[in-house]
């Protein structure tokens, strides 16, 4: 749109130089906020792409899917619209996310011919006026350029059109050199001879890490994500990311972390280049570990976090006190490392070892406004009650939502004939209907 | 007098052989119960450090497993040190392991996305050692697992604690096979203690240890963990300070 157009139709419209080198600049910061963030191997993609190869990174974001959505969002925060995909290849990856609509997409795996086949042109990264010369000949989509014989294009147009299509393809390799930038700690290993051999693999990362533990020693920092990127002798690059919940600069825990995944690797013809960065780091001091003074020392479980954390199947977390009278409002997840919090729930009342994650509907027979049940009957069973105590009142939270204001909770603990005791609670308090519907709910499972 | 004879040259025999083994010279360490009913059937006088004890829910606890998860905090409890608790279905209501004297600071929760890997992360936190003990919940148990958990555990000298809880009440019979586990047990709840006013008193289970290695099985009517972890023998006359409380109220 031109200038004079968009004034016309916006009153007042400010208008501001383009600065090439001021976004290049923005870019390629950017691009290196990325390498520390999702994965190891990141580059420019100019003028306003970054390409990344998350192969082997991506569950440290907890899946495609949500790394996605993750970065996006984060975009957004800073007031930058971004569009984000995940394909097979660079190429495709590109095309999609320049001509699609959605925020994010994941294309599967193999998937890649289907999803790029009504892709205009210009989604091929060629000059424009080959692309001017395509929509003169009518060629509207990649998938029709794909379709038609090579020989005439290549005739007509150089070979340019043909690699860029196979490169979306998938077909020709498209190596992405990772981004550096001076402050990475990073160590190298050649080798003369190609090696393959789990154990030789095994070898050499214990050595790398040696080697960057005592870098990082003279620096007094430590890792929070290392990143092994293996060099093949057939060009191609492959990446193990080690996330830590803490900085570390301990040479068995690094190293365990990343020979639990050396199975990744494959090594194909041949390794001929091993690197080691450090990619996050953070501070760390020097402190004494272990003392013969004290006899159990506090063991540190971070190692073993970080060993179960990187293998993307869990998720690990320590619960911590709310306060809260609200049952399922009182705990909080909480990271498996962060510091000690040194507060429990209060001890008054008994709480169920089993808390449904939605409290669900029972039939019952109570007389109002605060007796127990003398029945009820939950998933079909028929329970007659022997004991109960209650209620124990607990009020809604008119701060956290206002449809709270006058909700009220009665909680009975009810014991069958068997001796199992149930957590029931009645919404309302069993004489003014704004306070609840009246029905009752069953919430946990007492021992 | 035979009798103590022979067990001294087989105690004998024993040291000879754990020390041709070469086998570390750990002393047998041992969590009793400090009931001495209950010590007394277990060798050694208690649950074994280095090793796996399963523990599941009868009738209705076999699905929601709550006495036996309740019964497992309270032996975590009396240990010293972190803790670390795998599980599938997150619905463990951790206010009340706290109340059994599992401080939330020592608990660290691992939750797999799929039941399979809880035998995963179960036994890596058994070989990884300096916990003080490990408690999964699990469905299935088949004997090679529970023996390679077992190995694990010994490896490492740390305490596993497996909960038993299945989808259906009618596959809990799965809990006949044979495992590799020193100890079986089976909690199952039972009408609380009788109060003089209505209320629920303190609960009582039903502990059955099914199987024992070198012991013979048992059936224990016991009290629920109180504020420390710790259990209590139910005499089945009913509790002494009990009947005199109800006296006094009575009269």
């Amino acid at each position: 749109m031109a200038a004079a157009k968009a004034q016309a139709l916006v009153q007042g419209l400010h208008m501001v130089d383009a600065d090439p080198a001021a976004d290049l600049a923005a870019l390629e910061r950017l691009t290196i906020w990325a390498l520390s963030q999702y994965s190891p191997v990141v580059t420019i993609d100019p003028p306003d792409g970054i390409v990344m190869d998350t192969e082997g990174a991506d569950h440290l974001q907890g899946g495609e899917e949500l790394m996605l959505s993750g970065l996006v969002n984060r975009f957004r925060a800073r007031g930058l619209m971004a569009r984000a995909v995940v394909a097979d290849t660079w190429g495709a990856a590109y095309g999609l996310a320049r001509s699609m609509t959605a925020e994010t997409k994941v294309v599967p795996t193999g998937k890649t011919a289907d999803s790029v086949a009504r892709l205009p042109p210009s989604s091929l990264r060629i000059s424009s006026e080959a692309l001017i010369s395509l929509r003169t000949l009518g060629f509207e989509t990649v998938g029709e350029l794909a379709a038609t014989p090579r020989a005439p294009l290549a005739l007509r147009f150089g070979p340019e059109i043909g690699r860029r299509v196979d490169q979306m393809f998938g077909r020709v390799a498209e190596p992405i050199e990772p981004i550096r930038c001076p402050e990475i700690i990073e160590v190298h290993r050649a080798f003369a001879e190609p090696i393959a051999a789990v154990e030789t693999i095994g070898k050499y990362i214990s050595r790398l890490v040696t080697k960057l533990c005592l870098e990082l020693q003279a620096k007094g920092l430590g890792v929070r994500r290392t990143d092994l990127i293996v060099h093949r002798v057939d060009n191609t690059i492959q990446a193990l990311r080690a996330g830590t919940a803490k900085p570390v600069r301990d040479v068995v825990w690094l190293t365990k972390l990343l020979r639990d995944r050396i199975e990744k690797i494959d090594p194909g013809f041949g390794i001929e280049k091993l690197s080691l960065a450090a990619t996050m780091v953070e501070p760390l001091d020097d402190r004494q570990i272990a003392s013969s003074l004290v006899d159990d020392a506090a063991v540190d479980v971070g190692s073993f976090v970080d060993v179960l954390g990187n293998r993307g199947t869990y998720r690990i977390y320590r619960l911590a006190p709310v306060a809260s009278d609200v049952p399922e409002r009182s705990v909080q997840r909480i990271s498996a490392v962060a510091a000690e919090v040194g507060q429990t729930w209060p001890m008054i009342w008994p709480r169920p070892v089993r808390l449904m994650d939605r409290p669900e509907l029972i039939e019952v027979m109570a007389l109002l406004p605060d007796h127990p049940p003398v029945w009820f009957t939950w998933r079909g069973k028929r329970r007659r009650v022997k004991r109960a105590d209650g209620p124990e009142r607990i009020f809604g939270e008119w701060w956290q939502r206002t449809s709270e204001w006058a909700a009220v909770r009665d909680y009975f603990t009810v014991e069958d004939e068997t001796g199992e005791r149930y957590w029931i609670f009645r919404s309302g308090d069993g004489v003014d209907h704004d306070t609840g519907s009246h029905r009752w709910f069953i919430h946990g499972t007492f021992a | 007098m035979a009798q103590t004879s022979a067990n001294l040259i087989i105690s004998d025999l024993r040291d000879r052989i754990q020390h041709l083994e070469g086998a570390i010279a750990r002393p047998k360490a041992i969590l009793p119960f400090e009931v001495a009913e209950i010590d007394e059937r277990l060798p050694g006088g208690g649950l074994a450090y280095g090793a796996v004890h399963e523990f599941a829910g009868g009738v209705a606890g076999a699905v929601d497993g709550a006495a036996a998860a309740l019964f497992v905090a309270g032996v975590a409890a009396r240990t010293k040190g972190k803790v670390v608790w795998c599980l599938t279905r997150p619905d463990l209501f951790a206010p009340a392991l706290a109340q059994v004297g599992l401080h939330p600071d020592r608990v660290v929760y691992v939750e797999a996305i799929r039941e399979e890997y809880v035998l995963e992360a179960f036994e890596e936190a058994l070989r990884f050692g300096g916990l003080a003990a490990v408690v999964a919940e699990l469905v299935r148990l088949p004997m090679v697992a529970s023996r390679r958990l077992q190995l694990a555990a010994e490896s490492s000298g740390t305490i596993g604690l497996i909960i038993r809880r299945w989808r259906r009440q009618t596959e809990a019979g799965d809990f006949g096979h044979p495992t590799a586990a020193a100890t079986r047990w089976r909690i199952s709840v039972l009408p609380s203690e009788p109060l003089p006013v209505p209320g629920i008193g303190r609960a009582r289970w039903l502990a059955e240890l099914i199987r024992v290695k070198a012991g013979e099985s048992a059936d224990f009517e016991i009290g629920a963990c109180d504020a420390q972890g710790r259990i209590s023998l139910l005499s089945d006359a009913g509790d002494g300070s009990g009947q005199t409380q109800r006296s006094v109220h009575t009269s």
